[in-house]
């Protein structure tokens, strides 16, 4: 799944311009606990997330990860979006909630990513 | 590239979102070594944790790094409050962090365990009221 797609199947707004949404994800996962995507997420991961800090750009860095989406709505500030600029991870955000923007995806063939 | 090449890094101890600067930097030269990506994921990922750690419970710390042909070894020292006990440390789900670190993503117990999954070899030596050292080492194929 691109994450151009993504951003359709969530109604998600693409926060950092530069992003390259022709790039393929291929699995999925949903935490606020950055801890636990260090555990388990393996392979080119969206990361869904309710947490707002620039952690977790440091964590889908350090994983991989080619993009993060911010659930209920919730708008990072810009320095974290510039950080995900410099590391080449696509920043979006949606109203949707985590639940509902977690079944949305997988029930379009997004399968969760642990090891 | 050098036989050896030593890096340093310190982790503040009153900037929680400077955590993982050392990690990122580490990250990036050995993607332009050539390192294994493998190889660069585990050190990126248990040095990661071992700043979060830092930052979290040792008031800031000191961070020793050798890039050989053979492995990534990297050596954590703080002159925090110590770990009385290693083992339960050590344990999945335990955690002493306060609510005011989970709140920002971490305290979920799972630092220390994912340090020595993502290890080759893993030392942690510990005094109370003295410090902690971590030994970590990731072997390059």
């Amino acid at each position: 799944m691109t994450i151009s797609r993504i951003i359709e199947i969530l109604d998600a707004h693409l926060l950092t311009e530069h992003a390259d949404c022709s790039r393929e994800v291929h699995t999925a996962c949903g935490s606020d606990m950055m801890s636990d995507v260090l555990a388990y997420v393996k392979d080119q991961a969206v990361l869904l997330t309710g947490l707002n800090n620039p952690q977790v750009v440091r964590t889908a860095d350090m994983m991989d990860m080619v993009c993060i989406v911010f659930v209920r709505g919730k708008k990072p500030d810009a320095m974290l979006i510039s950080l995900a600029e410099a590391r080449g991870i696509a920043v979006m955000t949606t109203d949707k909630t985590m639940f509902t923007a977690c079944g949305l995806l997988y029930s379009q063939g997004l399968q969760g990513g642990v090891n | 590239m050098p036989d050896c090449i030593y890096l340093h890094y310190t982790v503040p101890g009153d900037d929680f979102t400077r955590a993982g600067e050392a990690s990122a930097d580490l990250k990036l030269r050995l993607k332009k070594l050539g390192i294994p990506p493998e190889a660069v994921r585990k050190v990126s990922i248990a040095l990661y944790e071992g700043e979060i750690n830092l930052a979290i419970h040792a008031h800031g710390g000191e961070i020793d790094v050798q890039i050989t042909d053979d492995a990534v070894c990297m050596t954590l020292s703080d002159q925090g409050p110590g770990i009385a006990d290693i083992p339960l440390a050590m344990s999945e789900g335990y955690s002493t962090a306060p609510d005011e670190v989970r709140s920002l993503g971490f305290g979920a117990g799972m630092g220390l365990p994912n340090m020595k999954k993502y290890s080759d070899e893993f030392d942690i030596q510990s005094t109370v009221g003295v410090g902690t050292t971590i030994k970590m080492a990731v072997h390059v194929d």
